[in-house]
């Protein structure tokens, strides 16, 4: 069987079940398309493909000895590099973790390890996760498949573009303020930020601890319910952590949306919108409306409020977990001259944004300050989660744009670092109100993905999944592929 | 609110010394204008009516989270030193914080 990278993770497993194809196999075909466009996508950090292909010897192996094995096993996957992997580099694409090598496995590692995933890499990002396209990344930006002129969102880029280039059937990312969801967006996948506290972020690098959330990429609603369910639950290790049971996540995608109470958020449908970005928010109404579902209008009054408190919350934080990368017990150490050693590190450790960031933080929190800013934002948060009960007390799930523009060109929009804040308007709110959303693919507009972002209350996974599926069942969006010749294709020596 | 104003050089300094961050004088320059511009557009903040709302530092109900009182083997000090930029009998090596030892 050729092109084994174009298969869907709920179809590979049945393959691998029924031993039509190996483990190994599916790796080395994943390896061969990462070969084969990564010089164009850049999307990994790093490949582990000695691991990789241990990984899918040893799945291979325990299958062949008649062992049961769960539906990830023997999965290929990409990781972003702000989760913790022992023994792999993991750098948070930044120069002050640039040599990090963890001691210990991220829990959502843990748990797809233990699933008999195969993790094909690390993926780049926004430095530290800070940023809304991955030119952040102190190493090299990630290119969109979709265009390779184009930035692929952020600041899981390297996720996004991976799954959405075929170099990986899943991925994981992080979400603080949509940078799970906008990267989907902008490169045609399906992309979900859980409820605040459904993942453990034990061995994620902490950005903005109130904020983040461990979410999954893939090319289907089926196949982010699968790996939700792997990573979804209780940790011990992670205080924020909900002990609450997790569902049957495949189980909830019945295609069966019928009177289901969809709600329309006006804010969601102002002027910053792109025209092509509204006009596929509209034809998902329409598309759901045609399935059963009941459409009302509604309002989230304080959303016009969301980026402003999220640009004091998410830097503040930030600028107190950085405060640990000093230059003594791990990453970069710069002590030379008499200069203080920790100013010194962290000057020639962070990149811009992240400098602005830890800035614009300390400023908020600092004496004088912190009522006007840090306290009246977190105040603000109070009244954006209020929007969001009300509108939940009406309806089930919430329908919008995920982001107001399809993917940018690259170095369009890094002097301005406010109008790269914007592109996070619509997925900031729920972060800050700690409810879940997903982004899937919408339609096109100019040949460029447009997503279309579906809201839930706490804990509404299943249900942003139920109708994700039931969408996907009578739409084909998410099922085409960008255009992506590779080293192959254009005759090029492979690397 | 008057409190609410814009960055220029001396409060940049004042927040990268808090911030433990050393500034070439062009980011000095940079930063003074860029985060006098954010706080423009973040100000609006200041229209919204809060003077009846709690803060959440959380979206979870805040509560205490005991762990088990159980022993566990921690990490072999090797491990943990393994990233250490200066190590030295099984300790992290750092500047003298006191002078003349």
């Amino acid at each position: 069987m050729s092109e084994l990278w174009r298969l869907s993770i709920s179809d590979a497993s049945a393959a691998l079940a029924r031993r039509e194809i190996s483990a190994v196999e599916l790796t080395r075909a994943h390896l061969d398309r990462i070969e084969d466009v990564e010089g164009q996508v850049r999307a990994f950090v790093t490949v582990t493909d000695q691991d990789a292909l241990r990984m899918a010897e040893d799945i291979d192996r325990r299958r062949e000895e008649g062992e049961q094995l769960g539906p990830l096993a023997g999965i290929p996957l990409a990781l972003k590099d702000v989760l913790s992997t022992k023994g792999v580099r993991t750098t948070c694409s930044s120069r002050i973790l640039e040599h990090f090598v963890p001691p210990f496995d991220a829990t959502v590692v843990t748990r797809l390890r233990n699933a008999g995933a195969i993790f094909l890499g690390k993926t780049n990002m926004d430095e530290f996760a800070m940023g809304s396209s991955t030119e952040n990344s102190a190493f090299f930006p990630t290119h969109n498949p979709w265009d390779l002129e184009r930035v692929p969102g952020g600041s899981s880029g390297g996720s996004a573009s991976a799954v959405a280039a075929g170099e990986a059937m899943g991925a994981l990312g992080s979400d603080t303020g949509g940078s799970v969801r906008q990267p989907g967006a902008l490169t045609n996948t399906v992309a979900l930020k859980p409820t605040y506290g459904r993942v453990s972020r034990y061995g994620l690098i902490a950005f903005a601890s109130s904020l983040d959330q461990v979410g999954p990429f893939a090319r289907s609603a089926r196949d982010a319910a699968m790996l939700l369910q792997a990573i979804a639950g209780h940790d011990p290790l992670d205080s924020t952590s909900l002990n609450a049971p997790v569902p049957d996540y495949s189980a909830a995608l019945t295609g069966d949306i019928t009177g289901l109470r969809v709600g329309v958020p006006k804010e969601y449908f102002g002027e910053g919108a792109e025209p092509g970005v509204s006009e596929a928010a509209q034809g998902a109404i329409e598309t759901l409306r045609g399935l059963g579902a009941e459409i009302g209008a509604c309002s989230l009054p304080h959303t016009r409020y969301g980026v402003a408190a999220y640009y004091i919350i998410a830097p503040a934080e930030c600028s107190a977990n950085l405060a640990r990368y000093d230059g003594v017990k791990y990453g970069l150490s710069v002590r030379d001259g008499d200069d203080d050693p920790t100013a010194a590190t962290r000057a020639a450790g962070f990149g811009a944004e992240v400098k602005r960031r830890i800035m614009l933080g300390a400023y908020a929190l600092s004496s004088g300050y912190y009522d006007a800013y840090y306290l009246k934002a977190e105040k603000v948060r109070t009244l954006i989660r209020g929007d969001f009960d009300d509108a939940f007390g009406r309806f089930d799930v919430l329908v919008a744009p995920t982001s107001p523009t399809v993917a940018f060109k690259i170095g369009e929009k890094v002097s301005d670092p406010y109008a790269m804040y914007l592109n996070d308007v619509y997925t900031i709110p729920t972060n800050l109100a700690g409810n879940c959303g997903v982004s899937i693919p919408g339609g096109f507009s100019d040949g460029l993905p447009v997503g279309v972002q579906l809201i839930g209350p706490m804990l509404g996974e299943a249900t942003l999944l139920r109708v994700a599926d039931a969408f996907q069942r009578v739409t084909d969006f998410h099922t085409r592929w960008p255009d992506l010749p590779g080293a192959k294709g254009r005759g090029r020596k492979r690397r | 609110m008057s409190r609410l104003m814009s960055i220029d050089r001396a409060v940049v300094d004042h927040v990268a010394r808090l911030a433990r961050l050393a500034l070439t004088e062009d980011e000095r320059d940079r930063l003074a204008e860029q985060l006098s511009s954010i706080l423009e557009h973040i100000n609006v903040i200041s229209e919204a009516e809060t003077s009846a709302t709690a803060a959440s530092a959380t979206v979870l109900p805040s509560r205490d989270v005991m762990a088990a009182d159980v022993a566990r083997p921690s990490e072999p000090v090797a491990a943990l030193l393994a990233n250490a930029p200066a190590q030295e009998d099984g300790y992290f090596r750092v500047r003298a914080v006191l002078e003349d030892e």
